[in-house]
């Protein structure tokens, strides 16, 4: 069974036809070609999968679709500012927070989320934030400290 | 996964009239149970209906004497709420311990609760807060206890065609805390969860609540446990003895995440180490 969703994602608005099955991960990247949000456990464990969803980090591989009608999504795709690395991707490049990269698109976007509410965090409120970001070549260090060591903190903002 | 209709109403009145010609529809909220459930192939509903919409589901406000928490409320919202903050600091801590942050954007309270998974972190502090389930039908609606609202391991009192729209919580009386027992600090489900809520008067107990997760086929009140603390006054030996009936009014079993025995333990000493943190 099919439905029509609209939504806004990374800022353009959407029109797209779906099946009702389809997940909100699916649909970023079968219908949208929008490779940065990465499969990994398709349980809600991994974390890989995270986006902006109406501004809140959500994984998704546990969101349908269907349930996004009117929403606001942003994928790492959406992050960079007039072609330049956002401030946490540059951070993240500089102190080495990026090994396989696997993850990475998932932490950028739940740290960012941490990041637009608590632009100065501690170690542990990093650590307690990312909890549900697995990165298997664990590299949480750098990542941990790239979050904290965040350049131009207004520009978070974005 | 099995083909369904979907269906995203904006009222509760237009969930309710789904439900009475589809009594075989899922609802779904957050997902993070229910999506799951259905890629495993242990839910295969042909209908699902979305409460993203519905209005009435939403928010926490203050009611005469007693708070409203719509069912539909996220475990990220319930963190964020500086009135929840205020009023219950310890039903905040017990949300911000849930999974991960991405999916307590998701999860909602209500949904915490009819999963009635007995290790939901969420039920122990609303059992020791005295939470009353608000549940609406086309027939009517009835407020029912929490405590009386748990069949077992995912069953729940619910009939067919009523929803859980909200939970009334009296103005709270006394302080409440929740521990939580887990190998991991986060993403982890609860091996034991304890709240203990006591109002004392000059040092002495006047009311006390002792709830527990993860020790039975639901989350219960120790009843016993509540008995034995009220009209006394604190004291080491008490505690103690305290956590030893709590063990004792429990029925945990065995399974992955402890033994039966390790979880009578770990029930002494923190319905204990809660009731230090009280005095």
């Amino acid at each position: 069974m099919k439905k029509i969703i609209s939504c806004t994602i990374n800022g353009v608005k959407q029109e797209l036809y779906l099946d009702t099955r389809k997940t909100l991960l699916k649909m970023l990247r079968e219908d949208l070609e929008l490779m940065g949000v990465h499969l990994g456990c398709g349980g809600g464990d991994c974390g890989a999968c995270t986006v902006l969803l109406n501004g809140e980090p959500v994984t998704s591989c546990l969101v349908l679709a269907a349930d996004c009608e009117g929403s606001e999504i942003t994928t790492v795709e959406g992050v960079q500012q007039d072609d330049k690395l956002h401030p946490l991707q540059q951070s993240m490049v500089e102190k080495g927070g990026i090994q396989c990269g696997f993850c990475t698109p998932g932490m950028v976007m739940n740290s960012l989320a941490l990041l637009r509410e608590n632009p100065q965090p501690t170690e542990s409120e990093v650590r307690h934030a990312l909890s549900g970001n697995l990165c298997r070549c664990t590299g949480y260090a750098k990542i941990v400290e790239a979050v904290m060591d965040v350049k131009n903190l207004d520009r978070i903002t974005g | 996964m099995k083909p369904f209709e979907h269906f995203a109403p904006d009222s509760v009145g237009e969930v309710l009239d789904l439900l009475q010609s589809i009594p075989k529809a899922k609802l779904i909220a957050g997902g993070t149970d229910l999506l799951l459930q259905m890629k495993q192939g242990s839910a295969q509903p042909d209908t699902v209906i979305s409460l993203k919409n519905v209005e009435e589901l939403r928010g926490f406000a203050t009611r005469k004497a007693r708070f409203r928490l719509g069912a539909g409320m996220t475990l990220r919202g319930i963190t964020r709420s500086p009135e929840l903050k205020k009023h219950f600091p310890g039903l905040v801590y017990a949300a911000s311990v849930v999974a991960s942050e991405q999916i307590r954007s998701l999860a909602t309270v209500g949904g915490n609760i009819c999963n009635a998974s007995p290790s939901a972190d969420l039920i122990p502090p609303l059992l020791a807060l005295d939470a009353v389930a608000h549940i609406v039908s086309r027939d009517g609606q009835r407020d029912i206890p929490l405590a009386d609202f748990f069949k077992g391991p995912g069953k729940t009192i619910l009939k067919s065609g009523e929803i859980l729209l909200s939970l009334f919580l009296p103005q709270p009386s006394g302080n409440m805390f929740y521990s939580k027992h887990a190998p991991r600090q986060f993403m982890d489900l609860a091996v034991v969860g304890v709240a203990v809520r006591l109002q004392k008067n000059q040092g002495m107990v006047r009311e006390a609540r002792v709830a527990l997760g993860a020790v039975g086929p639901t989350p219960l009140r120790a009843k016993k446990t509540e008995a034995l603390l009220t009209g006394k006054t604190l004291t080491p030996k008490l505690m103690l003895e305290a956590g030893e009936m709590a063990a004792d009014e429990c029925s945990p079993i065995d399974d992955i995440r402890g033994s039966a025995w390790y979880r009578k333990r770990m029930i002494k000493i923190h319905v204990r180490r809660n009731l230090e943190a009280l005095l």
